[in-house]
């Protein structure tokens, strides 16, 4: 059934159902009643009818085809692809979590307000920082969350002439992607060679008009920026506050925090970091935790605790306001709180050092068939620069779709922008020393393929459902909706 | 890679070609390789304004989106209209196919622009 293909509208058949409703208990009343006439769309709803067995089916042969963490290895840089403890799902699956309203009355979910404000505590212990808005629904929101708040910091002390943010060549693209969103110009400043922060760049950069730096580290590089408490001098001798993209925060669980580093205020991503499922839809979530300076105009509401009691605190004077709708994705904040619990500081600790130990491990594994730029200990990711032979036709793209063929996900490929080739790895603590044996061994010869039988790699992959797609095509001409 | 002759370049990989006050500018043949195949391209508008380094177009291609710099100061004459059906035109000739026209606001600062053999040499050495 690998080659199933079918759309749920080509199992159609005029008449099929699969449920059938009890019968109607309440008042019929004509739609056109309700709805004026001119809003009402008379076309004949196009609804595939089919039975329950057919539709057990198809979705179960099209979710045979997914990818996911439980299938195989999944070492997608910057993604943090690690394992999700089946045990969040349970406690996700409670009932007085799953099946709680959010304008429930504060004293029927002391429960769920008491597990916010201790995942609220629990961040700040981990990242350093002094207090955390649950409400951002991924990272990139986390980002403009944060941004939000460093405008409204320098607006409050009337210094309104910072429309600035800083960003290094090697960050991640949502980092100027919210800057300009929030409503900042972006300046970008060169890396070193070594790819780290380049202090002469930033000096240059640094002026009255900047707010803020934002800065991942260890970077995208997997390097951890050594310098960064001259790098945070700088920024704040120059008026700036200091943002830590999250995203690799796993390279760093109980070695070092962000608030100790001097930024001022930062995102997590509970789906990378602390382990909940992402991909495919997510949802994510994107906590920020800030430094005091910041509390002041964090959104409303953030989990207030009074004695014993646990209440949704909307008394900020000076917020920006809801970031958004209720309080954040719940669901997500509870696994992410099972995770932190069942691991312990013992537990997180260790989740750092066996992350960046895989991917050393891996990266050593590696070095001598394909490219590494820098020769360097990294942290929880490496970035390799393709194959190691410059003659070779085969580019990672080759790679990555021939690691298809032996049921791996391939690593993120051309990011960042500042490798030439780019293949960027993360396998995460999760893995046993005989996966990473297992995926080293397949790279290694897939590089020895390359040198015998490079047609093989460039008509890659041969054993998939589909055959290499026309990512230009897709690009130029997308097709974006149905039409049978 | 392609070098075109009697053009002014950047370290950014832009081309320059002067015609009279105004030029045309564009992508180097390295650029649009170095891109890959590209897929879209962010025009401005004529009458738009633009110091030397801002970005005034982005090229986006299925590795990446890259921001396009001015060499000089200037302002947008013309702009390339067809790119925006056919981005591939950049892949196909990036020389033949210019981005943008302006008119240059201060010739002088075509002196701190490679000429043709200079940007052969940058390609060789920097890159």
């Amino acid at each position: 059934m690998r080659e199933y293909n079918k759309l749920i509208f080509e199992l159609s058949r005029p008449g099929r159902r699969a449920y059938s409703l009890p019968e109607n208990d309440v008042q019929e009343v004509r739609i056109e009643e309700l709805i004026p006439a001119e809003y009402l769309n008379d076309d004949e709803l196009n609804l595939p009818e089919v039975s329950e067995v057919d539709i057990v089916r198809h979705y179960t042969n099209l979710a045979n085809k997914n990818f996911g963490v439980d299938t195989g290895f999944y070492p997608l840089g910057s993604c943090t692809m690690k394992y999700n403890p089946k045990v969040n799902e349970d406690m996700a699956n409670l009932d007085g979590f799953k099946n709680i309203h959010p304008r429930q009355p504060e004293e029927t979910v002391q429960g769920a307000l008491k597990l916010m404000y201790e995942l609220d505590e629990a961040l700040c212990e981990i990242s350093g920082m002094d207090k955390v808005t649950l409400q951002p629904a991924a990272g990139a929101h986390g980002e403009l969350t944060g941004l939000t708040l460093i405008r409204a910091y320098h607006e409050d002390r009337g210094d309104t002439k910072r429309t600035k943010i800083i960003v290094p060549d090697s960050a991640h693209g949502t980092n100027p992607a919210s800057a300009m969103m929030a409503g900042f110009d972006v300046i970008e400043i060169k890396s070193t060679e070594e790819g780290l922060v380049d202090l002469e760049s930033l000096k240059a950069a640094l002026s009255d008009e900047v707010a803020g730096l934002m800065l991942t580290n260890p970077n995208t590089l997997g390097l951890f920026e050594k310098e960064i408490k001259e790098i945070a001098d700088l920024v704040h001798e120059a008026g700036g506050l200091l943002y830590y993209d999250g995203a690799n925060a796993n390279a760093i669980l109980g070695q070092v925090r962000p608030g100790d580093m001097g930024f001022d205020v930062m995102h997590f991503n509970l789906h990378k970091t602390f382990s909940t499922p992402h991909g495919g839809g997510g949802p994510g979530s994107g906590p920020v935790a800030v430094k005091k300076i910041l509390i002041d105009f964090l959104p409303t509401p953030v989990i207030g605790k009074d004695g014993q009691r646990y209440y949704l605190n909307y008394d900020i004077p000076k917020t920006v306001g809801r970031m958004k709708d209720f309080y954040g994705h719940f669901g997500i904040m509870v696994r992410a709180y099972a995770y932190i619990l069942s691991m312990g500081s013992d537990g997180l600790n260790k989740v750092s050092e066996m992350a960046v130990l895989n991917a050393n491990y891996l990266a050593h594994r590696l070095k001598d068939h394909y490219s590494l730029p820098d020769d360097a200990i990294y942290k929880h990711e490496f970035v390799m620069a393709g194959l190691k032979s410059e003659l070779s036709e085969i580019t990672t793209l080759d790679v990555a779709k021939r690691l298809l063929d032996y049921g791996y996900h391939p690593p993120t490929v051309y990011f960042p922008l500042i490798v030439h080739e780019a293949m960027m790895t993360e396998p995460t603590e999760s893995e046993s020393k005989e996966t990473l044996d297992e995926f080293a061994d397949v790279l290694i010869e897939i590089a020895q393929e390359a040198k015998e039988k490079p047609e093989n790699l460039k008509e890659a992959p041969h054993d998939t459902p589909v055959r290499r797609l026309d990512e230009t095509l897709a690009a130029r001409k997308p097709v974006l909706k149905y039409e049978g | 890679m392609k070098v075109a002759k009697d053009l002014y370049y950047t370290n950014d990989h832009e081309w320059l070609k002067v015609d009279g006050d105004e030029a045309y500018i564009g992508l180097s043949d390295f650029a649009q390789d170095s891109l890959g195949d590209i897929v879209y391209v962010e025009l401005p508008e004529v009458d738009d304004e633009f110091d030397k380094d801002d970005a005034f177009s982005a090229v986006e291609s299925v590795k990446a989106a890259s921001d396009v710099f001015m060499p000089v100061d200037g302002k947008i004459t013309e702009i390339n209209e067809d790119l925006l059906d056919s981005p591939e035109l950049l892949n196909e000739d990036s020389y033949e196919n210019w981005i943008i026209k302006i008119e240059i606001s201060d010739k002088s600062q075509l002196d701190d622009l490679m000429s043709s053999d200079e940007y052969e040499k940058f390609l060789d050495e920097e890159v």
